[in-house]
């Protein structure tokens, strides 16, 4: 348990990144990599969410009986992620028409209650905020790559505007949801690769 | 029996100050997001039936309660006098309830245009009630408060083909519009006469 800080903030960003290596929170990774702005969007969600539960949960840990605590968990992440969707219905409209359901659907993605259980549960305070911010941060970076990928070959944009001349003909299958499979499964074989040595 | 006593006290405990937390940030972002709202999904269809009109229809707008509802109403500046008004009512379509908004020339009760805010109608056949301005185009002049009805229902306004029950909920709408213009007539002159042109 000799980790430091940065070592907790770190280790969300690469060694243990949410999608590619913990492979957990496909759900948003696949619908909400569409276009970046979705992608950014759904990431910040989930890192604003994360480092907020993790802190109450680490802070509450020596409250919160054992029996009950995935109970206990699932109410401090609704709070935080009900926070998120009413805050961005009335500051970013369009996002959340777009993103829609997975506002909500946050509550039960597996970072969240992975973090709580396995992290903010049996940690301090500190480290519990750098594996929330590492970890969230993670996300939204992986989630941003795969939103590039996919918006600039389906759809010839980023970020809304055009990226290739007019002569550009778009590969629609990559923002159809079979596309967001096939970049996501090169993404983990490049990470794989990579992570080899 | 003690420990199951504290189990359900944290428990309860915990859902109460959500609940708590929530209620207030709710309270503080209603406002905002109702704005939201009338921008982005009221907005559109009010600006298309006030088309024409010199004023910002979506600033200038006042509410009226009507028995347990809070309506708002939106006033369209013609030929410098505000003489229109455009409110939102709501029918019973073929999947769900159909946001209907109505524009009434108050001086001599005509239907001034009909639009479609909301819907849960099939692409493609229902969803055309919102996109083909002709099926709306056959309220315009009538007087607001005659019972429309679609013509196989024994009425003059022609369905959309092959979808009958969009028709009826729009039909519906409008004259649930014609109900609230009938009650609350007197409401409405009130206001408008203080609005400056």
């Amino acid at each position: 348990m000799a980790k430091t800080v940065l070592q907790e903030f770190t280790k969300g960003l690469w060694a243990e990144v949410p999608p590619y290596r913990l492979v957990l929170g496909l759900c948003p990774a696949l619908a909400m990599t569409k276009s970046v702005d979705n992608g950014v969007g759904m990431g910040l969600a989930v890192t604003f969410v994360l480092v907020c539960s993790n802190v109450l949960i680490s802070l509450l840990r020596k409250v919160i009986p054992r029996n009950v605590r995935i109970a206990c968990f699932i109410v401090v992440v609704a709070t935080f992620v009900i926070i998120v969707e009413l805050v961005m219905q009335a500051y970013a409209y369009t996002l959340f028409e777009q993103m829609g359901i997975f506002i909500p659907l946050i509550v039960v993605n597996c970072i969240l209650l992975g973090r709580a259980e396995a992290f903010a549960s049996k940690n301090s305070v500190i480290p519990s905020i750098a594996d929330g911010f590492g970890m969230g941060l993670g996300f939204t970076i992986s989630l941003t790559i795969l939103a590039a990928i996919r918006e600039v070959l389906g759809n010839g944009t980023f970020l809304n505007k055009a990226v290739f001349g007019p002569s550009f003909e778009p590969y629609a299958f990559m923002v159809t949801a079979p596309g967001a499979f096939v970049c996501l499964g090169l993404m983990l074989c490049i990470m794989n690769l990579l992570g080899k040595k | 029996m003690r420990e199951m006593l504290k189990l359900f006290l944290v428990v309860t405990l915990f859902g109460a100050i959500s609940g708590g937390l929530l209620a207030g940030v709710r309270a503080g972002t209603k406002e905002r997001i109702e704005y939201q709202q009338i921008k982005f999904v009221k907005g559109p269809a009010v600006l298309e039936i006030l088309k024409g009109c010199s004023n910002d229809p979506l600033a200038t707008r006042f509410k009226i309660q009507d028995g347990k509802e809070e309506r708002s109403f939106f006033v369209g500046v013609f030929d410098g006098k505000p003489n229109t008004v455009a409110f939102e009512s709501s029918g019973k379509g073929y999947g769900g309830d159909i946001g209907v908004v109505v524009a009434v020339n108050i001086d001599n009760d005509q239907i001034v245009g009909v639009g479609v805010t909301t819907h849960r109608e099939t692409p493609g056949l229902g969803s055309r009630a919102k996109t083909d301005p002709r099926f709306a185009a056959q309220f315009k002049g009538q007087p607001v408060m005659e019972p429309f009805k679609v013509k196989s229902d024994g009425g003059k306004i022609d369905a959309l083909s092959g979808a009958t029950v969009t028709s009826r909920g729009v039909v519906g709408g409008v004259v649930a519009s014609g109900e609230i213009y009938k009650r609350l007539k007197f409401n409405i002159a009130e206001k408008m006469k203080s609005i400056k042109s």
